[in-house]
């Protein structure tokens, strides 16, 4: 297991260790009580998931550039 | 150069036929002039197709090269500000048609071309170029597989390289949206032209120096993209510039320039090639819905896991119940057994001490016993050691008190008792062999007196008592007659005595033998 909190953890993170956790409760050789903490961890990172999922959102903008082509800014971009 | 002189022979033939006086005289410098105007002039812009010879670019940034056919080179200039806007660098041996307007350099009596355009002549010549700059760009490991990064699972914020009007960018956006929404950053760049390659560049260069959470969020992910086009269309993205900026990209980029067919060099630099723009934004994200889904899949495992977990526990655990026997049964046979090797325990144990002997007694002295004896016999005797003048000490003294002891006991009474016990003993010894010695004396007297009877009984001398005679002479004793006559003088022993008859008689000499026994015996006693 990673020691990275589940709250911080990327999407890919968060994706491998809930399919570890999985794995490992299919098993079916861990403890009892480890096979509870394990459902908990992987309800966890389920949600994790999930909100990193459907907080997916497109914003798209366009680089604004001053005279020598430097990045000054964003303007957004519409109608695309 | 034939030619040209031939042409100067007929000038000054002309000259002299026409007579010298009449021509107009000029300065070098007017006539200098006059050439270049008219060059100028005559020629204005010219558009002139060549191979490229030598490229020089001066410090001040003018560039100075040749177009040469295999018979006659042109010179050409291109002035610093001119370069930018030239589309194709001149580059050695690459066919071109340069643009540009025919005009002299008359410091130096020579003309040239003031190039403002480059193009490529023909796709031929573009190819047999791309392959010479890749084969350079590969040499120096810009191409190697180890360069190449992994693209991330799925990126917070596209940076895309492109024209910001267009298809291009329209596909990228619909292809993203629809999988996967994300934050895209548009950096415009012009996708062709003499523009495409440096703006390329710096757009890649100026996504990589955005910090992550600066003030413009640093992309996890870059896609240079380009519609398709031809190879002349293309040909930004095969500058040498651009190429080295894409492989020098820290954030993972994909190219995706042109269509499937056309391959640009950046497509080798890149971590990724995609063939399309739209097959780019497939690379970029996963697709969100099938992410949900796998999400849901993955819950109900979880929870299907747990629940068979538990009821597989519960399962086992009625079984378990139900093979457990009853507490009796358990007992029953631990009891037997109790008996059973309580009975056995004390022949075991003497079974046990016996064998033991046994084995003490053949295994005999161990090792760790004669260690164990030597190290006793060592501390015995290093203790002895220490003991040892000690000892002497003791012995002596006791020896020295024995003798002191002993000599107190000494008395001279005792030695006088013994000396007169002794003495008498002398005594008594003494006078045992006087008495014997004297009848042992008296013994032989008498035993030799009657021997010397016995002689006297005997020998020759009674016979003369008898009336017989020895005659002798000198010592012999004469018995016959003739020996008589020879004789001097002849003794005659009777029992009284000796006579020589012929001479004077003498006295007979009497010879007694002696009767007693030898002095000498008197003296034993």
């Amino acid at each position: 297991m990673t020691d990275t909190p589940v709250n911080e953890m990327s999407f890919e993170q968060a994706m491998a260790e809930l399919e570890k956790v999985v794995g490992q409760l299919e098993a079916g050789d861990v403890p009892l009580e480890a096979s509870i903490e394990l459902y908990e961890r992987g309800s966890a990172l389920k949600k994790r998931c999930e909100a990193q999922l459907k907080a997916a959102e497109e914003k798209v903008a366009a680089i604004t550039l001053d005279g020598d082509g430097q990045a000054t800014g964003t303007k957004p971009v519409e109608g695309l | 150069m034939a030619s040209g002189t031939g042409h100067t022979m007929d000038l000054l033939d002309d000259e002299s036929s026409a007579g010298a006086s009449n021509a107009p005289e000029f300065s070098v410098s007017e006539l200098s002039g006059a050439i270049k105007r008219t060059l100028e002039g005559a020629f204005g812009r010219v558009r002139v197709r060549g191979e490229v010879g030598r490229v020089m670019k001066a410090k001040s940034g003018h560039m100075y090269y040749d177009i040469k056919d295999d018979r006659n080179v042109i010179a050409c200039t291109t002035w610093k500000g001119q370069v930018s806007g030239l589309g194709v660098l001149p580059e050695e041996g690459l066919e071109v048609i340069v643009t540009g307007k025919l005009s002299s350099f008359s410091a130096q009596s020579r003309y040239n071309i003031n190039v403002d355009t480059i193009e490529v002549a023909g796709a031929g010549a573009l190819m047999a170029m791309l392959e010479k700059r890749k084969a350079q760009l590969a040499a120096d490991g810009l191409f190697a597989p180890e360069r190449k990064q992994a693209l991330p699972f799925l990126p917070e914020v596209i940076g895309v390289v492109t024209s910001p009007s267009g298809a291009v960018i329209r596909d990228i956006l619909h292809r993203l949206r629809d999988r996967f929404p994300r934050k895209v950053l548009i950096w415009p760049v012009a996708v062709q032209g003499a523009n495409c390659a440096p703006e390329v560049t710096a757009a890649i260069a100026g996504f990589n120096q955005f910090t992550p959470g600066g003030a413009l969020p640093r992309p996890d992910l870059l896609i240079v993209a380009r519609g398709g086009g031809s190879i002349e269309d293309l040909w930004g993205f095969n500058e040498e510039s651009v190429v080295r900026a894409a492989a020098a990209s820290d954030i993972p980029l994909i190219s995706a320039v042109g269509h499937e067919t056309d391959t640009t060099l950046i497509d080798f630099a890149s971590d990724k090639r995609a063939p399309t723009p739209t097959a780019a934004a497939e690379m970029a994200v996963p697709v969100r819905l099938d992410l949900m889904a796998w999400v849901d899949g993955q819950e109900a495992r979880l929870s299907r896991a747990l629940a068979q977990g538990i009821g597989q526990r519960q399962q086992h655990l009625r079984d378990l119940s139900r093979a457990l026997p009853r507490p009796e049964t358990l007992l029953n046979t631990a009891a037997q057994r109790l008996d059973l090797w309580a009975d056995r325990l004390p022949n075991a144990l003497r079974a046990g001490i016996q064998s033991r002997q046994v084995r003490l007694a053949q295994a005999g002295l161990r090792a760790n016993m004669l260690r164990n004896l030597l190290t006793t016999g060592q501390e015995r005797l290093t203790t002895l050691d220490r003991r040892r003048p000690a000892a002497l000490t003791r012995q002596v003294n006791t020896a020295r008190r024995h003798l002191t002891a002993t000599t107190g006991r000494l008395r001279l009474s005792l030695l006088q008792q013994d000396v007169a016990r002794k003495s008498e003993a002398y005594g008594q010894l003494s006078r045992r062999f006087t008495d014997l010695a004297r009848a042992q004396l008296q013994g032989r007297r008498n035993r030799l007196d009657t021997l010397d009877r016995l002689r006297e009984t005997l020998g020759y001398q009674a016979t003369l008592a008898r009336g017989y005679a020895v005659v002798r002479a000198g010592d012999q004793v004469i018995t016959t007659k003739a020996a008589a006559a020879k004789a001097g003088s002849l003794e005659i022993e009777f029992q009284d005595g000796r006579l020589t008859p012929q001479m004077e008689a003498k006295a007979a000499k009497s010879r007694k033998k002696p009767d007693t026994p030898p002095p000498d015996q008197g003296t034993l006693f």
